[in-house]
């Protein structure tokens, strides 16, 4: 994994309209690996918690016989959090952070399609 | 195929933007093909998505078919779009009925009459609710009038599974906790109310062998809410509302019906997330009642 791949993947998800930032996170401590954000998101602050909702998340499903995550999204009145497993074994998470209008659809599928190719 | 079918289908063969998918869906499900008529009117639908009386048509197929969660659905859509469409009302009353939370039906056949006052079958089936001799509730008819039902009639109180019916001879005041989801398919074993410390409060979760895991899951998801509100909170996004995940076997969707609770909804695959969270949604307006009538 280069830091040109990486920034391709953000790339690919910050192009969608309606993304305002999107980060590559450590999922085993929940630090910033890459990201593109605009100004006045709390990148760490964010990552972390991206972080550990995922852990619980994962364990909560794999412990409901759901198998592990692949994709998850908080809606929220502004805005919306989505997050997909990436990298060997799953040892990052994709994370973009969108407005509430944007198509969740899609920011969805450049989430996998990034996790698939560039991460 | 009869006549009047072939008749109606070459009627919407050579325009098929008309609303005669609505009688032809109708005559369908009086003859209970309930296959073609659900593709009669899905086909609709993909034509006429904000067509009340399409959800309408669509709900009462599934009712007469004992598809109860999805005929719950359609009425839901259709109360959107129309609030006051009386079929979806009275269909939602019989819903309701059916599974023994006689205040939910009593509410909708009241809002039923509000909009339509002069509907006999209204009065029927409040006096069916109350329990008065002889009579007994049939989904609604396509429209409010006295047209007697024809052979779609679903099973009667009398004929109810001894579950549902020992639910119904219950006290509505006096809800046992296992009946906070009454009504919503998978209660016990695919919805979870939790506290805020992660302790049950209703509801459960089994894997798709049959292991109960509600409290595991529970435990798991103890402070999910706070770092949701957290996170809402640092990206400036507001409040909350939805936490939905993907899984290889199955979706989650979690909601917060209060700000003291969280509740998890979890399907399989087949059923689509967007989906999954207009029943997360209303199983959370049930939880929020429950939690209500608790204090």
């Amino acid at each position: 994994m280069t830091a040109p791949a990486l920034a391709r993947a953000l790339d690919l998800i910050t192009r969608v309209r309606g993304v305002r930032g999107a980060m590559v996170v450590s999922r085993s401590d929940g630090l910033v690996v890459a990201e593109q954000l605009m100004e006045g998101i709390k990148g760490s602050a964010v990552a972390a918690l991206a972080s550990s909702l995922a852990g619980r998340l994962q364990r909560a499903m794999i412990s409901a016989g759901l198998g592990s995550s692949q994709f998850w999204h908080l809606q929220c009145d502004q805005g919306a959090l989505l997050v997909v497993p990436a990298g060997a074994e799953h040892g990052l998470l994709l994370v973009a952070v969108t407005e509430a209008d944007v198509n969740v659809g899609l920011v969805r599928l450049e989430l996998l399609r990034a996790a698939e190719t560039a991460v | 195929m009869s006549d009047d079918v072939k008749a109606l289908s070459a009627q919407l063969a050579s325009d098929p933007q008309s609303l005669v998918f609505l009688r032809l869906g109708e005559l369908l499900r009086q003859k209970r093909q309930f296959d073609a008529a659900t593709r009669v009117a899905q086909h609709g639908l993909e034509r006429h998505p904000h067509l009340a009386d399409a959800h309408d048509l669509l709900a009462r197929i599934f009712a007469d078919a004992h598809d109860y969660e999805h005929a719950f659905d359609e009425w839901d859509m259709t109360l959107r779009i129309a609030p006051q469409h009386t079929g979806a009302l009275k269909g939602l009353a019989f819903l309701y009925f059916k599974i023994g939370d006689l205040a939910q039906a009593e509410s909708h056949l009241q809002a039923a009459r509000d909009a339509a006052p002069d509907d006999p079958t209204i009065e029927q089936a409040f006096a069916v609710i109350r329990g008065e001799a002889g009579a007994t509730l049939a989904p609604p008819s396509p429209r409010a009038t006295p047209a007697p039902q024809p052979a779609v009639s679903l099973p009667a109180a009398d004929a109810e599974p001894p579950a549902v019916a020992a639910r119904r001879s219950e006290s509505v005041s006096a809800l046992p906790d296992e009946r906070i989801f009454a009504g919503l398919e998978g209660a016990e074993e695919g919805l979870l109310l939790l506290d805020a410390a992660g302790l049950v409060l209703g509801g459960a979760l089994k894997t798709p062998e049959g292991t109960d895991v509600t409290d595991t899951v529970a435990a798991y998801l103890a402070g999910v809410s706070q770092e949701s509100g957290r996170a809402a909170r640092l990206l400036d996004l507001g409040s909350w509302h939805g936490l939905s995940a993907e899984g290889q076997g199955g979706h989650v969707y979690l909601v917060q019906p209060t700000p003291e609770s969280l509740l998890l909804l979890m399907r399989d695959r087949s059923l689509p997330l967007g989906r999954l969270g207009l029943l997360a949604q209303r199983a959370a307006q049930v939880a929020r009642q429950w939690l209500e009538r608790q204090r």
